[in-house]
């Protein structure tokens, strides 16, 4: 295209005043927002129907309709536009970095209160409504077990998975699988742990158990490989479809089975995007509650068998605490939310870096 | 690695073995012909013109780790119907023992004598948190991935979706504890204030007292989706083609009219898929509403009143005295949600692969 600009067109002898739009000058936008707030405290202070914030509302609303108005009158209606919608958008941004910033102020301000040794190096148990002390070492315990456990049925469960769909599947079947492994993605973590708890807890675990339900960290652990499975299967599927066909030509042509082919040439290429599924994961499941307090039960003590008997987990423990009328409570409960909060933004920064350095990337 | 190069000493051999039998054809190599014990000639296999290629072992270690991954992926679908099997399993004998109507009746007691339990209220209250939540979140996550995607400077914009992305994996428990120690109080006050000025609106009446109301659990309920939405919009946003927009650009468009028609119909099908995964996580939250709703049972649409109860809410605040009618009504109830999220998860995929086909074919 650019080699047929080359005729020379004697330029429009039209004024270059009128060839610039009319745009309202720099200082408008600030001065309206002035107006604005001005007027705004007149009205609400002026009839007392509210404090700084609604002033702060009825300014932003007036500023959306002086600035609609002046640009209107100024530029015409399409820049108007424009600039109003631009004002809408940034405003959502701030209204919305108001309550996560809020979120992330009160979790540290009020976690480091506890954050002390006798946090991590104890249990609760023996603690009393007046004990100021007692920590979250039992629901750390619970938390590493059951998240453990759960990484250990789900890893090998759904990278296999993901192999099937990518390189043996083929057809409606293995649509299927990919369909429900998406449909699987958004079953709600009271769910699967409603599951857990009658196919584990209530009928299998009974009958090795005397017919007592088996509340135990390893139900948790179920619940948590239910809600693992597709977000590995996922991101393992992804991967795999990533790494270059050449690659696995190549091992064809050397007369590398199939299986190994996969085995020892595709996985290891996709590995860290791997990898980085399985800590997203693990990070979700970290922070769920409902399934550990439908199926793991919570205890004050320290348990370190995932196999019998209640256990806590870190999110629970937070919920525990914040339900309890003791007035120590709440700071033991915003200290384990931090260190919960810690543990799952340490995993998911862990995974989004490993990410960036991946080589196949998207 | 020891049956493929017999592979392929076979393969030039054609399909004249099979015509006679035990002789081999000239295209055989010697180390092959140096085996006759070998059990896979040609003539066994009774096949075709490919007939001299081995057949596959009936066991062997590639058949195996095709066996192991099959079985993998249909655990898949089993423990789909696991989910659906056991809870129904559980539920129906509660179902049985309710001396009331499960759809109608407006209460929770299933541990007495006399079990009565409704679904209505708590389906209710679910769907109409989440409907709440998402009116307030759509609009602002849409405006939040506008800005991320085409307002903010590029490397703001990208440190900032770093941060929406950090932000939508902070455990739920949290943002609960958050409603209720710390976000009550301005909402208290703006129920107030709404009670005292808009009164006459029936969903700002009744006399208090506010605060733990459905206002504070849809609000939180949308800060927690907030990311979530953002981040999936932001993602579609930024893969609008280059060409569309400076196409816009270039026809005159200011940049809000390029986002209007370039930007947001090719993004369409994207957010709605990102809203009704948004609506599937705010039907299934469970913890920061049974910490901020103020636990109630009855069908209201009042908004700042203490009150309101979802399915999942209940689940949790009701589980630890539940006896086995309890549970079992528990489990009917998360039985309704689950059939809920499936029917919502399953249409947002649709849409999604849907959408993939669009896009692959445009592209």
């Amino acid at each position: 295209m650019s080699t047929t600009v080359t005729t020379h067109r004697p330029r429009p002898t039209a004024q270059p005043t009128t060839l610039r739009a009319r745009r309202l000058p720099r200082y408008a936008a600030p001065l309206i927002a002035l107006a604005a707030l001005l007027v705004a405290a007149g009205i609400v202070y002026g009839t007392g129907i509210g404090g700084p914030v609604l002033v702060v509302v009825v300014a932003a609303l007036l500023y959306l309709a002086g600035l609609f108005a002046a640009a209107n009158a100024v530029e015409g209606r399409r820049a108007a536009r424009n600039r109003t919608w631009s004002a809408l958008i940034h405003s959502a941004f701030v209204l919305a970095v108001l309550p996560l910033a809020s979120v992330v102020w009160t979790l540290v301000s009020k976690g480091v209160e506890r954050l002390d040794g006798n946090f991590f190096g104890t249990s609760m148990n023996n603690i009393g409504a007046r004990d100021p002390n007692g920590g979250a070492y039992h629901a750390i315990v619970g938390t590493l077990e059951q998240v453990g456990i759960a990484t250990l049925i789900t890893v090998p469960l759904g990278i296999l998975c993901a192999i099937y769909v990518v390189e043996y599947g083929r057809g409606r079947f293995s649509f299927a699988i990919r369909f429900f492994v998406d449909v699987m993605t958004g079953i709600p973590s009271i769910v699967s742990g409603l599951f857990v708890l009658a196919f584990w807890v209530l009928i299998v675990s009974p009958m090795v158990n005397d017919g007592r339900p088996g509340f135990s960290g390893f139900a948790a652990a179920l619940a948590l490989s239910v809600l693992m499975l597709p977000t590995v299967v996922r991101s393992t599927e992804e991967m795999l479809r990533l790494v270059p066909a050449p690659l696995r030509e190549g091992a064809y042509a050397l007369g590398v089975p199939k299986w190994k082919t996969i085995l020892r040439v595709v996985l290891p290429t996709a590995l860290p995007g791997i990898v980085t599924g399985v800590m997203l994961a693990i990070a979700r499941a970290a922070g769920e509650t409902a399934p550990v307090l439908l199926v793991a039960g919570g205890g004050a003590a320290i348990n370190v068998n995932p196999f019998e008997n209640n256990q806590s987990s870190l999110a629970l423990f937070v919920y525990q605490q914040a339900g309890d009328a003791s007035k120590y409570s709440p700071a033991r409960a915003w200290t384990a939310a931090l260190t919960l909060v810690a543990l799952v933004l340490v995993l998911t920064i862990a995974a989004k870096l490993l990410a960036r350095r991946n080589r196949l990337g998207r | 690695m020891g049956d493929t190069p017999q592979r392929s000493a076979h393969a030039g051999t054609g399909g004249i073995t099979v015509a006679t039998g035990h002789e081999w054809a000239a295209g055989a190599s010697a180390r092959v012909a140096e085996t006759p014990g070998n059990p896979r000639t040609p003539v066994d296999n009774g096949m075709g013109g490919g007939g001299a290629l081995p057949r596959a072992r009936s066991f062997g270690a590639e058949r195996a780790f095709r066996g192991l991954t099959l079985a993998a992926g249909t655990a898949v679908l089993v423990i789909i119907a696991a989910i659906a099997i056991f809870l129904i399993a559980r539920a129906v004998p509660a179902l049985r023992a309710n001396t009331e109507n499960f759809w109608t009746y407006e209460g929770w007691s299933p541990n007495e004598a006399q079990p009565k339990f409704g679904i209505g209220t708590l389906a209710f209250g679910t769907v109409l948190s989440s409907a709440l939540a998402l009116l307030i979140a759509v609009p602002v996550a849409l405006g939040i991935a506008l800005y991320l995607s085409h307002y903010a400077p590029r490397r703001l914009g990208t440190a900032l979706g770093f941060l929406i992305d950090l932000l939508a994996a902070v455990p739920s428990v949290v943002f609960g504890l958050w409603g209720r120690d710390v976000f009550i109080n301005p909402v208290r006050d703006f129920s107030a204030w709404l009670n005292e000025y808009f009164g006459w609106i029936p969903i700002f009446g009744g006399d208090g007292p506010f605060g733990r109301s459905i206002m504070l659990g849809s609000l939180v309920l949308a800060i927690m989706v907030l990311p979530i939405i953002t981040s999936l919009s932001r993602e579609v946003f930024l893969q609008t083609p280059t060409a569309n927009e400076e196409a816009a650009l270039a026809l005159g468009a200011t940049r809000w009219e390029m986002i209007r028609t370039a930007v947001l119909p090719y993004g369409r099908p994207g957010v709605i898929a990102a809203v009704m995964l948004g609506l599937g996580r705010a039907l299934g939250e469970t913890i920061a509403l049974a910490m901020t709703l103020g636990i109630t049972f009855g069908v209201s649409f009042n908004l700042i009143q203490n009150g309101g109860n979802t399915i999942a809410a209940n689940i949790a605040n009701a589980f630890g005295e539940a006896n086995d009618t309890g549970r079992g009504a528990l489990i009917a109830s998360g039985l309704v949600l689950f059939t809920i999220t499936l029917i919502v998860n399953i249409t947002a995929r649709v849409i999604i692969y849907r959408r993939r086909e669009f896009t692959e074919s445009a592209a």
